[in-house]
């Protein structure tokens, strides 16, 4: 009797219905989810043991070095650093005013039989793989940068140290620009689902005390602010780590320089393009480095926007990510 | 719920025969009696002919399975010395201290030879550009920056120069061909050699990096007033302008295969014993001066008789019957007489202190 019980009551704990399957099945999904976190912690253990040569070398001066010479074995992570952050901030300046319009556009403006196929190749967008956005960087986007949209930058705006310096069609701006272009489906796919999951009593009572549509447009975006943020670090994350289609037009050049015309570097296209060929223990373990740092910054990136949705949620009370 | 149930037994029971049947040919296939698999890895440089060779080589062989991975130089050389794979492959010679943390002795066995050749982008201009090894020094350290530039004119007589800016494309990821090509201005100019160096990700003094052969010639091709360098292979398929380069010996020599091998029968008398050298700036008057080797590497002591003897056999069969494959891919096959060196390198691994030939 006394065993029966005993059986039970830590049955129960983990499954309040005392059912034997339920019970099993929490287990099976915890070990699931402990697994991801598991490979999260093993990856930045790995990261940091091949590392360790690098940074007991440079020590911090890895983070502030601009000097990038595997020749002479000398590595600093700065400009790589700069030109992630860099080209990542300008694709979310073009993107999210684009994405916030095409949601809007799709949840509360569009007929059905436009909002849907349009909808569907807002994300088939998404789906088309890396390598052909930068070979359409290459091939078009570039071409119509240096010869129509960079000269014009240049003279009205040449004031300003950002639109200076030689133009080439390829640098920073263009990866920003080729990255807004990859992330804005995945933004205004999320954001249009959170703007449909705004309950449409809120339109109603907009409408009912006499709001304009735009008025009524404002309080749904107003409702859905965790969610839009939400979308906003998505398409961040996809900025922060993207490798072949920013390096087939950014440049390449590990340099800070405040012109959006320079060609500019990133830290994945740095992996990506030195590690097959890196010869030495230092080299490999700057580069394995350079790897740990992306995740620092991606982990810290994606640390300010969480606190940013909190705040929001917090003063506003509205809904939830939907994503 | 019971239709959706079969249809998953389904789906794992066709898993289940996929996985099996698989399995069993694969046993098939590198199965039977004396077989042997080997693993090679390294540059990518040589891959479609090595690739070749192994087509060609299975069909004459079909109880040796060799597999080669094009994953870089670099990663090549790794795998060779942490002992994962029977071969590596690199451009470049391993380097000294490569050598001695090797936990065995390598050779180097020379396949075939490639070149790297100087492409470019100007409007209007229809005849070869000539350049000068100086000129090419200065244009990529960017001291010569514009199009008109006296020195450029001095060897270009009637070519109509623009007097537009000098965009200078390299490549951005770690790569032989900027190795052999850094290799080559450290060699012609002093300044190079002690501000840059050579190696396969050099810190470049200016220009735009393009990823790949194709990241370069893309940019070039796209942008006006560009220079770049790219494979030999690589611009003749794609049929690109290339320019002519003044050789030691003062001539003009436009890159061609026989220009190439020219400059490895030039340096093949002050070769070194371990045949580890570079050819770039060769001295004959045919040679072209921006050209390379590029090598297998291989442990002198095989630790596994029967698959020392494969390779051995492979090996010796790359360096004669290969041979004739290399032209077709744009190639410069081996002079006859690093042949020659070549056999004596192979003939001298062992298996258990007994030659393998």
């Amino acid at each position: 009797m006394s065993a029966v019980t005993y059986q039970s009551s830590w049955r129960r704990a983990l499954s309040p219905t005392g059912n034997t399957g339920d019970a099993v099945f929490r287990v099976l999904m915890m070990l699931v989810a402990l697994l991801m976190v598991g490979i999260v912690v093993a990856m930045v253990i790995a990261l940091a043991a091949d590392s360790m040569l690098s940074i007991r070398q440079f020590g911090f001066g890895f983070l502030t070095s601009q000097r990038w010479d595997p020749i002479k074995g000398e590595f600093g992570a700065l400009p790589f650093v700069y030109g992630t952050i860099a080209s990542s901030l300008i694709a979310l300046l073009i993107s999210v005013p684009f994405s916030l319009g095409i949601a809007i556009f799709l949840v509360e403006q569009a007929p059905s039989y436009i909002a849907r196929p349009v909808g569907f190749l807002v994300e088939l967008l998404a789906a088309i793989p890396s390598v052909v956005y930068g070979l359409w960087g290459i091939f078009v986007l570039a071409p119509v940068l240096r010869e129509y949209v960079e000269p014009a930058l240049a003279t009205s705006f040449g004031w300003l140290p950002l639109f200076r310096g030689s133009i080439t069609g390829i640098g920073l701006l263009t990866g920003g620009i080729i990255l807004a272009i990859m992330v804005t489906p995945i933004i205004s796919a999320v954001v249009r689902d959170v703007l449909a999951a705004v309950p449409g009593s809120q339109r109603e009572a907009a409408l009912a005390l006499g709001a304009t549509k735009w008025e009524m447009i404002r309080v749904v975006l107003v409702n859905g602010a965790p969610g839009i943020a939400g979308a906003v670090i998505l398409g961040l994350g996809r900025a922060l780590g993207e490798t072949m289609a920013v390096t087939m037009v950014i440049g390449n050049r590990p340099q800070i320089s405040l012109s959006l015309f320079e060609p500019s570097y990133t830290i994945a296209s740095a992996i990506a393009n030195e590690f097959t060929e890196a010869t030495g223990d230092l080299y490999l373990s700057a580069l394995v480095e350079l790897g740990l740092i992306l995740f620092l910054v991606t982990f810290i990136v994606n640390g300010i926007a969480r606190l940013l949705v909190w705040n929001v949620t917090r003063r506003t009370g509205g809904v939830g990510r939907a994503a | 719920m019971s239709v959706s149930k079969k249809s998953v037994q389904f789906v794992v029971w066709f898993v289940v025969l996929v996985f099996a049947f698989v399995s069993l040919a694969c046993n098939g296939g590198g199965g039977g009696s004396g077989s042997v698999s080997l693993q090679g890895a390294g540059a990518t440089f040589p891959n479609p002919l090595y690739q070749k060779w192994l087509s060609e080589y299975g069909k004459l062989h079909s109880n040796v399975r060799i597999d080669y991975q094009s994953i870089g130089s670099g990663g090549g050389i790794k795998q060779l010395k942490e002992q994962t794979v029977d071969f590596g492959a690199s451009d470049a010679p391993m380097k000294d201290d490569d050598l001695k943390s090797a936990p065995g002795e390598v050779l180097h066995i020379p396949t075939v030879l490639g070149a790297v050749v100087i492409t470019y982008n100007l409007q209007g201009v229809s005849q070869p550009l000539k350049f000068s090894s100086e000129v090419i020094a200065d244009i990529f350290l960017g001291k010569i920056k514009k199009w008109n530039d006296p020195k450029i004119a001095a060897d270009n007589s009637g070519v109509a120069l623009p007097a537009n800016d000098i965009t200078v494309v390299h490549r951005s990821d770690g790569s032989g061909t900027s190795a052999v090509f850094t290799d080559y201005l450290s060699k012609v100019s002093a300044e190079w050699k002690e501000k840059v160096g050579s190696g396969t990700s050099p810190s470049w003094p200016i220009g735009i990096g393009g990823k790949g052969n194709e990241g370069v010639t893309g940019q070039v091709k796209n942008t006006p007033n560009t220079i770049g360098y790219v494979e030999l292979a690589y611009a003749v398929q794609n049929k690109l302008p290339v320019a002519q380069i003044k050789n030691a010996s003062g001539n003009f020599i436009e890159p061609s295969i026989d220009a190439v091998t020219a400059a490895a029968s030039a340096s093949a008398a002050n070769t070194p014993e371990d045949l580890r050298v570079s050819i770039t700036n060769a001295a004959g008057p045919q040679a072209y001066p921006i050209s390379s080797y590029t090598y297998i590497l291989v442990y002198k002591q095989q630790k596994d008789a029967a698959k020392g003897k494969a390779l051995v056999d492979f090996l010796w069969w790359g360096i004669h019957d290969g041979e004739q494959f290399a032209k077709e891919l744009q190639y410069a096959p081996l002079p006859a007489d690093i042949v020659k060196r070549a056999e004596g390198k192979i003939s001298s691994i062992t298996a258990g202190g007994k030659t393998l030939r």
